[in-house]
């Protein structure tokens, strides 16, 4: 049969011959996926509300800094302690994110889609934390950046600069550390409940329940019971690594001289949430 | 590269191979006892009822489940050691639903061929063309939770062979489709294993259905292999002539006892050796001048294959 001319022919399949990319470019498209995700990025208008809601706050806060600053000269706001005062909003974002990146994926079934893949279970489960911290550090970089870059237009000469970025970087730092130790008790706890929810409130009660567990403790233990009461909380163990590291700034510390006891505490904390996100989902398929 | 994988000095290897495969849950639940089949490249019909084996099948060669003893190969390939290896070059529709709802299609499927190793733009545009090849082109940029049971099932196929893998693995994959939506999907997975060269395994608990599309098939029970052979083969060696005569059904069974036929209510059912079987039966009945009302040849099903298989 004669086909008539200038028909669009159907192109038919075509095999691929291009390259196909290791596990670091695997992992690295789940890490950027899940940090868009986490920001709403790529889904609907609805999902993007809340993230730079958050985001929205705490930058309103940095810009109410940078004008007290600019009209008084006072430093509102240190980059240490930007989080300590948003702190809540830090739980609310993870509390909702986390969820989204982990707990909605163990119900659609998608993950036989990623494990049918050349990604492994181990590789799956870092991509999401690292997504999630990234997203958190994100959350506080942003609003220290403006800090930042107020505070060098109010100081003058190069040695004020020089100070101001002597201050930024631990603020950066310090920032890291909160991320991680709310990133990954937040993702474990998401990692178990399917129920967006559910999963959501029981971040925000792991982290509230504990808050008082500190100040009982801070008021009934004596000098050393208060010294280390922060380390039945996450936040305070956090802002506890940050007086020990970073300084009090003349100020006397809540911590007395068990600052090595936060650091050594945040790594075990932390390492345990990890392996234990690891081996669940490792032991999904066994 | 195409269906076969190059083994050293360009041998030819087999598609899949296991060899004593065993799987036990628990140590309780056995859902592979002892399987060793070998298949060739082409579409593969994986077929016994549920519970037979067949998804733990495909999640061993997908390298998701380790046996609890035996040994099995993909396109060469060991996958308990080699699983990113097998994976990257095999597709995986699974049977449940697996789609997240909220996630627009063509999204999807360029973020799992990320996943597969595909560089971004390659992702973005095999991901058209899979959505296309499985005909939903118009509806790609619509969320994936607003489609139908057929839509959904095309979405799954697109994402497992977005890729371009050299062996799909569908898992019942007509599951939830009504008459018309089943037709079309299993003609387009005839399409993709004919047209497009990927070989196919095909899962399935309806024999009738992936009959039609294979040329091999391949029968489990309880985890224990029934039968592995192309279909041809299979349909050639058992041919029966039926035979119905209005009167004189003895005479004839008989006459023709050194063909050894069977009863078959008013039926005569006469194993085909040769063309000369036809001639035999027609002479029979003519030297017994018996009125003879229907003579042809079965047509076969591979069910009663099968049947007969599980009866012995």
């Amino acid at each position: 049969m004669t086909e008539p001319a200038g028909v669009i022919h159907d192109i038919g399949y075509q095999r691929y011959q291009g390259e196909r990319l290791g596990r670091r470019y695997v992992v690295s498209s789940l890490w950027t996926h899940s940090l868009r995700t986490a920001y709403g990025f790529g889904r609907t208008a609805k999902a993007k509300i809340f993230p730079w809601l958050v985001a929205g706050l705490i930058l309103s806060v940095a810009v109410v800094g940078v004008v007290i600053r600019a009209v008084t000269g006072e430093v509102a706001i240190s980059y240490l302690a930007l989080p300590e005062g948003i702190y809540p909003l830090l739980i609310l974002f993870a509390a909702v994110v986390a969820p989204e990146l982990v707990s909605r994926e163990l119900r659609t079934g998608v993950l036989s889609l990623y494990f049918s893949r050349p990604l492994s279970q181990t590789e799956y489960a870092l991509a999401k934390l690292a997504a999630l911290v990234a997203a958190l550090w994100l959350l506080l970089a942003g609003p220290l950046l403006l800090l930042f870059l107020g505070g060098v237009f109010s100081v003058d000469g190069w040695s004020a600069v020089w100070d101001e970025i002597g201050d930024f970087v631990p603020g950066l730092l310090h920032a890291g550390i909160h991320a991680l130790l709310i990133g990954s008790i937040a993702l474990l706890i998401a990692s178990l409940i399917g129920r967006r929810a559910v999963a959501a409130g029981a971040i925000v009660a792991a982290f509230l329940m504990t808050t008082p567990v500190v100040v009982v403790l801070s008021e009934v233990g004596g000098d050393t019971g208060s010294q280390l009461a922060g380390l039945f909380s996450p936040s305070t163990i956090g802002f506890g690594v940050r007086d020990w590291l970073f300084g009090t700034d003349g100020e006397e510390s809540m911590i007395g001289d068990y600052g090595p006891v936060y650091g050594l505490v945040t790594l075990a904390l932390v390492g345990a949430c990890v392996g234990l996100l690891v081996l669940r989902y490792r032991r999904m398929r066994a | 590269m195409c269906g076969v994988a190059p083994g050293a000095y360009g041998v030819r290897v087999s598609l899949i191979e296991t060899e004593a495969l065993t799987m036990r849950y628990g140590g309780r639940v056995t859902a592979l006892d002892g399987l060793t089949v070998t298949v060739e490249p082409g579409i593969i019909g994986l077929v016994g009822a549920n519970g037979a084996g067949k998804s733990t099948m495909l999640k061993i060669l997908l390298g998701l489940l380790r046996p609890t003893s035996g040994k099995a190969r993909v396109l060469g390939l060991d996958p308990v050691t080699q699983a990113a290896q097998v994976r990257a070059r095999v597709g995986y529709m699974p049977e449940h639903d697996c789609l997240p709802p909220d996630l627009i299609a063509a999204e999807l499927v360029t973020h799992l061929a990320r996943i597969s190793g595909l560089p971004r733009t390659a992702a973005r545009e095999r991901a058209s063309e899979a959505l296309r090849h499985v005909g939903l082109y118009e509806e790609r940029y619509r969320q994936v939770g607003g489609y139908s049971t057929g839509m959904k099932q095309r979405v799954k196929l697109a994402q497992a062979l977005v890729h371009d893998p050299d062996l799909l693995l569908l898992d019942e994959p007509t599951n939830g489709l009504d008459p018309a939506g089943r037709d079309a999907m299993l003609e387009l997975i005839e399409r993709i294993g004919k047209e497009f060269g990927i070989s196919i395994v095909v899962c399935s608990h309806l024999l009738g259905e992936v009959e039609r599309i294979c040329d091999t098939l391949v029968a489990i029970d309880a985890g224990k292999l029934l039968r592995a052979d192309r279909i041809s083969s299979m349909t050639a060696a058992t041919g029966v002539l039926v035979v119905e005569v209005d009167e004189g059904i003895d005479e004839l069974t008989r006459a023709l006892a050194e063909l050894s036929p069977r009863r078959d209510g008013a039926s005569l059912l006469v194993p085909v050796t040769g063309d000369q079987t036809y001639d035999q039966v027609l002479r029979a009945v003519a030297e017994l001048d018996l009125p003879l009302h229907r003579l042809d040849q079965r047509h076969h099903r591979v069910a009663d294959l099968f049947a007969g298989e599980v009866s012995a």
